[in-house]
C-alpha cells in the first residue's frame, strides 16, 4: 500500500502483470474512488465550464463525456497559462427544473488547486460547484468481458449499458445500487466506469469480484493502472502532461476547440497550433525489458535530443517501454536513439503511439 | 559450522562453499517483496567486489534495485541463464536461484553476517 495524493492504495493486489493480462485478456475491476469527483448544476453551468474548458461544452447532450484540459490564467494572453489538468467533462441528464447539470472527473493530486480555481472564477448566480469526491466512489471495470460484466448484473438495464458509445453516460441499476455508468477508462480496452455513493461501494466492489471470478477478473492496483495506460499510450499528468506543456507537440490536439470560442490558455494554445516548437511525444520501445524511467535523458550521438516522461516493462509487449518528448528532427517512428539508463546508454526505436491497440474484434459497439 | 547461511541488511544471502568459494543469492523474503520481477544485470567474471558495493541490479515492473555484494571478494562465477528464468528466484531463491560465487578476500567477514534467526527478526519487524 503506498499513498498516493492523500489516498492509501494497493500498487498491487498480488501481481501487476497478473493484474495488467486479466484486463487485456478478461476483466480488470480499479478502484479509482481518488479521482476528484466534481458537480457543476444550476441554469448557468453549462454555458459557465463552455468559458473554463479547453473543449467545447456548449453543444454536449444529455449523455455525452468529453476530454478536456483545464487551464488557469488569461484568455486574451499567451503569459501567464498554466494547465492543472486533464479530465473528464460530463452532462448528465437534466435536472427536474431542467437545468443542466455537469460533472467533472480530475486527477486526485491536482483536485485542491483545480476546485480553487474554478471557485475563484464562478459566476455570482447560476452555477453551483460542489466537491462530490468524499461521498461518492468510483470503480473502473475494464477488459474485453467488462460490459458482459456488468451487463449480467443490470437486469433491465443491460440493454441502456451494452447500448453505450464509447464517450457516453447513463444512469443504471447495476447490482441493485444506482450507478453513474460512463464508457471510458484509462486502458485502452473496452469499460465502464461507475460511480456510486460512497456507502455502496464496497458491496458493488464484492459483486463485481465474486460475479467476475468465472470470467477471469482481477482487482488490480495502481501499479497495472500505469503500465495499461502505458501501452495504451495515455497521457498522464505530471509526467507526459505539466503545466506549460504545448498540446498540440505532445498529442493532445483532441482536447483543445479554438475556433470561436474563448477559455484561459486559448489564446497560447491558438499559438502552439499554428507553429508548435514543442517536443514531440512518442513511443519507444527497447529490445530489453530493463525500464528507461521519467527524467531519462534521450540522446543521438553527442546530443540531448529530449526526455523520457514514463517508462516500464510492460506484459502485453513484454518488453521495456517508454513515452518521452524529443525533438521533432528525431520523432519520425524507425529512429534508433539513445536513452541513458542508469549509468549505460541503451538503444530504442521510435515508435508510433499508442503502443497497443485491442484487436477490433474484442471492441463493442462501434463509437459513434 | 562453517556451511551456514548469512544474511546482510540489504537481503542478500551468502554461503560458504567447498574451495574457500561462497554464493550469493538474495532472500525469499526480497524476492517477494519486489513482485513482478522482468530484469537482471550480472556482474562479469573476476570483478573484485568490497563489501557493500553494487554488483548488479535487479528490477521489478515497478522499480529497480542494487545487489549488494555482503563481502568483498572476487567474482568467479555468474549464474548467466538466470536473467533469462528470474522465475527462478521466486521458486528457488537459495539454490538454483543462486546469483554470483566468489572468492571472499576474508572468510571472517561471512561470519559477522546475520545469520537466519536474526535475519528472520529484521524482516518480522519491517513494515508491509
Amino acid at each position: 500500500m503506498v499513498d498516493f495524493a492523500g489516498w492509501r492504495m494497493p500498487v498491487q493486489y498480488a501481481s501487476i502483470v497478473d493484474e495488467h493480462m486479466a484486463t487485456r485478456t478478461a476483466v480488470g475491476i480499479f478502484d479509482v474512488s481518488h479521482m476528484g469527483r466534481l458537480s457543476v448544476t444550476g441554469s448557468g453551468s453549462q454555458a459557465w465550464l463552455e468559458t473554463m474548458l479547453s473543449r467545447r461544452v456548449a453543444d454536449m447532450e444529455p449523455g455525452r463525456v468529453r476530454y478536456t484540459l483545464i487551464a488557469s490564467g488569461p484568455t486574451d494572453s499567451v503569459q501567464g497559462i498554466s494547465i492543472l489538468d486533464d479530465a473528464l467533462v460530463a452532462r448528465d441528464a437534466d435536472a427536474m427544473d431542467g437545468t443542466p447539470r455537469m460533472a467533472l472527473v480530475v486527477n486526485a493530486s491536482n483536485r485542491p488547486r483545480v476546485v480553487e480555481w474554478l471557485r475563484s472564477r464562478l459566476p455570482a448566480t447560476g452555477v453551483d460547484l460542489i466537491d462530490t469526491t468524499a461521498e461518492t466512489a468510483m470503480i473502473a471495470v475494464q477488459g474485453p468481458r467488462a460490459i458482459e460484466l456488468v451487463t449480467g448484473l443490470a437486469a433491465a438495464d443491460a440493454p441502456r449499458i451494452s447500448g453505450l458509445k464509447n464517450y457516453r453516460s447513463a444512469p443504471a441499476t447495476v447490482a441493485g445500487r444506482s450507478v453513474m455508468v460512463s464508457r471510458t477508462g484509462y486502458t485502452g480496452e473496452d469499460g465502464v466506469e461507475l460511480v456510486v455513493e460512497a456507502a455502496e461501494a464496497e458491496s458493488l466492489w464484492e459483486t463485481l469480484h465474486e460475479a467476475g471470478g468465472p470470467l477471469g477478473l482481477r482487482a488490480c492496483g495502481l501499479g497495472a493502472r500505469d503500465t495499461l495506460r502505458l501501452e495504451a499510450g495515455m497521457p498522464l499528468y505530471g509526467h507526459e502532461l505539466v503545466e506549460d506543456s504545448d498540446p498540440f507537440a505532445i498529442g493532445l490536439g483532441l482536447a483543445i476547440d479554438l475556433d470561436g470560442r474563448s477559455f484561459p490558455g486559448a489564446a497560447a494554445f491558438s499559438g502552439h497550433r499554428v507553429g508548435t516548437a514543442g517536443r514531440i511525444r512518442v513511443g519507444i520501445v527497447f529490445d530489453t525489458r530493463r525500464s528507461a524511467r521519467q527524467g531519462d535523458v534521450v540522446r543521438l550521438d553527442d546530443r540531448d535530443v529530449g526526455f523520457v516522461t514514463s517508462g516500464s516493462y510492460v506484459p502485453t509487449i513484454g518488453a521495456a517501454v517508454a513515452m518521452a518528448l524529443v525533438d521533432r528532427d528525431v520523432s519520425q517512428p524507425g529512429t534508433m536513439l539513445d536513452v541513458k539508463v542508469r549509468d549505460s546508454l541503451q538503444p530504442g526505436r521510435v515508435v508510433q503511439l499508442p503502443l497497443y491497440r485491442r484487436t477490433p474484434a474484442a471492441r463493442q459497439p462501434v463509437p459513434g | 559450522m562453517a556451511a551456514e547461511i548469512r544474511f546482510a541488511k540489504t537481503h542478500e544471502w551468502i554461503r560458504p562453499e567447498a574451495g574457500g568459494l561462497a554464493t550469493v543469492g538474495v532472500s525469499a523474503y526480497a524476492v517477494e517483496a519486489l513482485t513482478d520481477l522482468v530484469f537482471m544485470q550480472l556482474p562479469t567474471v573476476g570483478r573484485k567486489l568490497k563489501a557493500g558495493e553494487s554488483f548488479g541490479e535487479i528490477e521489478s515492473v515497478k522499480a529497480v534495485s542494487d545487489l549488494y555484494a555482503p563481502v568483498s571478494g572476487e567474482v568467479v562465477e555468474v549464474n548467466a541463464a538466470l536473467p533469462n528464468a528470474l522465475e527462478t528466484l521466486g521458486k528457488d531463491p537459495y539454490e538454483s536461484g543462486w546469483i554470483i560465487r566468489i572468492r571472499p578476500d576474508d572468510p571472517a567477514e561471512i561470519e559477522a553476517l546475520l545469520d537466519r534467526s536474526a535475519y528472520d527478526a529484521m524482516i518480522g519487524s519491517q513494515p508491509h
